[in-house]
């Protein structure tokens, strides 16, 4: 195998006209990893806070979500709410989060929560968010014990609890929050970026929503 | 995938002729290409955003080795494993026996053109092992046992009405007897039957949109989520991913990410943007256990630093297909291969050799709209031209147009000759008439006349005499 690797490696170098690189040269490519040059970050993605949560919100609904802006003691009527509305049942795999271990699901009688990872017959999942972007009215979730992937891609139904302070303004902006909370070049196992519901263009280039992912996404923003 | 771009003529000829794939191509111009042009219109950094993608992707192509390297490090590091690959068959070979140490019987596939380029699926079913199709059109296109016809939308030569006699014909033994008429009845009856393969499979397999050398992370685009469900639910994870897919940094990837989508549909993102970086982790309570990234080369090493290196930019979109004359008239699966339209026109010639695919090359009307589209700045016409060039120096342009050529080059040497000639041409063809402004036919054009008509000269002699008159006149 490492006999592959080398013909590789060799080959490039060969075409390149030159060996491993070094001195000046891997300097500076380890400077730029190091630290990364940014490219043209569009407009709309350095709007101020209140600016960002308005794009966001446009954004997430022009990608066929629906969003909510409430309070933290507003998020689990709100959820009831939704679910009643849409002729869902009250039941839902929660994310084993400590945010939103910290809401008062109690006051919600009928709405019944199983904190953990989705299984194929979960109809609803409720997750928080690492990050909103708004360039894109995108969701950031980060994998690890409080966030389980699956909660993101089986249930049909994908209702998002977004804090206002989250939504940032492109996806630059992520990439810190990343590394302030992982560690330079640490990223968690899983990063799904979402921008809506599921959809595919695969017939006749027409979108139709609930591919393989959920059909149907909401998001509360949380005010602060 | 067994190349029948040698055949390319017949096959496009086969190509005009199919109504349904002429019905589902005329699709192209309102659909991708509109929705391309609209959303690049939105965004008024677009065109310093391609500058910034061209040039990020020539400079990880100049430090290719370092980056794949730091690529390995990282990747490692998180407790996955890099496999190098040479050649297709090193790939395929890699691929099988990873999926034979799972005991795999089925494997969760999402769209790779890359696991088509070295044939992986027919490798993996010769030793008993099912690859499932995930992606809707690829799915699709796998209960017909036809290839993609282009590289994000691969069942975009079909309608609605022969993909429901398909689901039709599959599903029955399911229990779906009913013959479906609309899409969304259509998407969700493939959903109901595909979630059950996600959750038997032992394998996942993806491609990558790119890879990170900072983090070690791969990057999967999708709109569907096929990709995360199969790198989320099976035990083992595979990535394949040909070497050129390698860049810096997570900044970097948002640049390409803020081209990618809009060149290729027209979205200002795709639904799911996934980057996966190793194994599950202490505490997960899901995600693969293993992870493995099969780095290809198959020749692509050997193209840089020649004049053909810019079409490892290439990123895949499809932008340069969707806004081609060509494909608009002939589709994907007449190019013979797995990588249809101008960017398949200069690259199979270079996977599989110009003696196979060097006809591609000349379908192609030089009028430049897919570099003007590409996001990265591919000069297509221009790598296109190149290959015409060795078509000819290997002797592999037909007899007749060699012969042409030369006629015409013995006369393009000797210029009264030339002025004599073409003036008297002119003449000739008036007195056939040119009322009409076109020929329908004419003795000795039939290989011309037959498809399309000729323009007749118009009043006031040859471009020559015509150019000579105006530099008088001065």
């Amino acid at each position: 195998m490492s006999e592959a690797r080398s013909q590789i490696l060799n080959t490039i170098r060969r075409s390149l006209r030159r060996g491993e690189l070094s001195g000046a040269t891997r300097e500076a490519t380890l400077a730029r990893m190091a630290s990364p040059p940014l490219g043209p970050i569009p407009m709309r993605a350095q709007l101020p806070p209140a600016g960002r949560v308005k794009l966001f919100c446009q954004w997430a609904e022009i990608n066929n979500a629906t969003v909510a802006r409430v309070s933290a003691a507003e998020v689990p009527g709100e959820v009831a709410a939704y679910l009643a509305r849409n002729n869902l049942p009250a039941r839902a795999a929660i994310a084993p989060s400590s945010q939103l271990d910290g809401l008062d699901w109690k006051s919600q009688k009928l709405l019944e929560l199983r904190r953990g990872n989705a299984v194929a017959s979960d109809a609803v999942a409720i997750t928080g968010a690492f990050a909103g972007i708004a360039e894109t009215g995108t969701l950031v979730m980060a994998s690890g014990p409080e966030h389980p992937v699956t909660l993101n891609l089986l249930p049909d139904t994908h209702v998002v609890v977004l804090c206002e302070g989250d939504i940032v303004g492109g996806y630059e902006d992520v990439w810190g929050r990343l590394r302030a909370r992982y560690g330079k070049n640490g990223m968690p196992r899983t990063v799904n970026t979402i921008t809506g519901p599921s959809r595919t263009g695969d017939i006749e280039q027409a979108m139709e929503l609930g591919a393989h992912g959920p059909r149907r996404m909401h998001i509360l923003v949380v005010r602060e | 995938m067994q190349s029948t771009s040698h055949a390319f003529n017949e096959n496009v000829d086969h190509a005009l002729a199919d109504p349904n794939l002429q019905d589902s191509l005329g699709k192209l111009k309102v659909g991708f290409s509109e929705r391309r042009r609209q959303a690049a219109e939105r965004l008024p950094e677009f065109e310093a955003l391609r500058d910034r993608a061209r040039d990020i992707k020539n400079h990880a192509l100049a430090n290719l080795d370092f980056y794949l390297e730091e690529f390995e490090r990282k990747v490692v590091a998180l407790g996955g494993h890099v496999h190098w690959a040479p050649t297709a068959a090193d790939a395929r070979d890699i691929i099988l026996k990873l999926c034979q140490s799972m005991g795999a019987r089925t494997v969760a596939k999402s769209k790779s053109m890359v696991a088509d380029e070295i044939a992986l699926n027919e490798h993996l079913e010769a030793a008993g092992i099912a690859p499932i199709e995930t992606d809707l059109g690829e799915y699709i296109i796998q209960l017909r046992h036809e290839p993609p016809s282009h590289i994000i939308a691969p069942a975009v030569h079909l309608t609605k009405d022969q993909v429901a006699d398909t689901f039709l014909e599959h599903h029955a033994k399911l229990g779906f007897t009913t013959r479906l008429t609309e899409r969304n009845d259509l998407v969700a009856e493939a959903r109901y039957v595909l979630r059950q393969k996600f959750l038997d499979a032992d394998v996942g397999l993806t491609g990558a949109n790119f890879l990170i050398a900072e983090t070690g992370s791969s990057i999967l685009v999708t709109n569907e989520g096929n990709a995360d469900l199969s790198n989320t639910l099976p035990r083992m994870h595979i990535v394949l991913a040909s070497i050129e897919k390698v860049i810096p940094t997570l900044e970097d990837l948002a640049t390409l990410l803020r081209v990618l989508a809009r060149s290729a549909t027209g979205q200002e993102s795709s639904a799911y943007t996934t980057l996966n970086s190793g194994p599950r982790r202490p505490g997960d309570l899901d995600g693969p256990e293993h992870y493995h990234v099969v780095l290809l080369d198959n020749g692509r090493s050997s193209v840089l630093g020649t004049e053909m290196q810019d079409v490892l930019r290439c990123i895949r979109c499809g932008a340069c297909m969707n806004h081609c004359p060509v494909y608009g008239a002939i589709g994907g699966h007449a190019y013979g291969w797995v990588y249809p339209g101008p960017i398949g026109a200069v690259l199979t010639p270079q996977l599989i050799g110009v003696e196979e695919a060097g006809n591609l090359p000349n379908a192609s009307t030089f009028c430049g709209r897919c570099e003007s589209v590409c996001p990265v700045r591919i000069p297509l016409p221009k790598l296109m031209r190149h290959w015409r060039e060795r078509e000819f120096e290997r002797h592999l342009t037909p007899a007749a147009v060699r012969q042409g050529l030369a006629l015409w080059g013995f006369f393009a040497r000797r210029p009264a000759l030339y002025r004599r000639l073409t003036g008297l041409a002119n003449r000739v063809l008036a007195l056939f008439g040119r009322a009409e402004g076109r020929y329908r036919a004419l003795p000795l054009a039939g290989g011309w006349t037959r498809f399309r008509d000729l323009p007749a000269p118009q009043p006031g002699g040859t471009f020559h005499s015509q150019w000579a008159r105006k530099r008088g006149a001065r």
